[in-house]
């Protein structure tokens, strides 16, 4: 006869995947996440080849200020992989910087994407119009950099909390992963945004 | 670029979760590299004399390949157990499923 416990452990992992509860309810959120983003650049992608004129992205954007800010989101990335390495081996002082820098990355990102907005509205660009002559171009860009500008958001809020915890003394190893993998799924949109919106 | 130290990097997959705390910062800077690689590339191949067709694709290439290698490298997926990495990935069908349902529309139905 089995010992029957009377209720899940979430703090001990969980017993299919040996992996902490946090772990495996953050990628199933992800993975929700992920669908989302899905509709949005499929519909975006439909939208696009169903219509019959697009504006060329590389002559309304500046690609390679882009191209930076892709370079930023990538450098966090690492930094924040690092930071996860640091809290595992209980690092609390290094954790806490290594998370500063992703969170700066992140921030670095969002004012340059708050410049190219400001910069994309003042030459004409509205949420149902736009100067170029598809309003669908400026809807979907608004819609779907928006909407990724604010996971990026979300995450410099998230982090944040967590560098705060960990420069309390407060660092939860599995605490810091659960948040980094957030943060590389936000990475790994943005590769995918960045692709379909600015160089196709 | 070979990792110093004792514990080896490329462990199976499988092993036991906190596998990637013990790796040290190598294999996050070799990945960080080859995603500026992968960027550069995607930046260049833009202006390459190619068909357009030719040109999405290697681009969709380049951004599929950035993504697996944030996935396994950063997202640790490569040393998850490996009914995590099935239970995590298979659901990517159903965004396959539907991208394969609306596209034949948007290249056929519409003028």
């Amino acid at each position: 006869m089995h010992p029957a416990p009377a209720q899940v452990k979430w703090d001990a992992p969980s017993p299919a995947f040996e992996a902490s509860w946090g772990k495996v309810m953050m990628w199933l959120f992800l993975l929700s996440d992920t669908l989302t983003f899905t509709g949005l650049l499929g519909g975006y992608g439909f939208l696009r080849a169903s219509s019959q004129a697009w504006p060329t992205p590389e002559q309304v954007f500046n690609v390679n200020l882009v191209g930076f800010m892709t370079f930023l989101l990538i450098c966090s990335s690492a930094t924040m992989a690092a930071a996860v390495g640091t809290a595992r081996r209980g690092e609390t002082v290094r954790t806490g910087r290594l998370l500063g820098l992703t969170v700066l990355g992140g921030l670095l990102f969002l004012a340059l994407q708050a410049y190219e907005w400001i910069h994309f509205i003042q030459a004409g660009a509205r949420l149902a119009s736009n100067p170029w002559g598809v309003p669908l171009f400026s809807t979907t860009f608004f819609v779907i950099t928006g909407f990724h500008g604010l996971h990026v958001t979300a995450g410099v809020i998230y982090l944040t909390t967590v560098t705060f915890r960990a420069l309390q003394g407060r660092l939860d190893p599995d605490g810091v992963e659960t948040a980094g993998l957030y943060w590389h799924f936000v990475d790994l949109v943005w590769v995918f945004v960045f692709t379909f919106m600015y160089l196709i | 670029m070979a990792e110093a130290g004792a514990t080896p990097p490329q462990g199976p997959a499988g092993t036991a979760p906190q596998a990637p705390g013990r790796l040290g910062a190598n294999p996050y800077v070799r990945t960080w590299f080859w995603l500026l690689v992968l960027t550069i590339l995607e930046l260049l191949v833009v202006f390459l004399p190619i068909p357009r067709t030719l040109l999405v694709v290697l681009l969709v290439v380049l951004a599929v390949m950035k993504g697996v290698l944030i996935m396994a490298e950063f997202m640790h997926l490569r040393f998850e157990k490996l009914s995590f990495v099935y239970s995590m990935l298979s659901p990517l069908l159903l965004a396959l499923a539907l991208l394969a349902g609306i596209f034949p529309d948007a290249l056929n139905r519409l003028p």
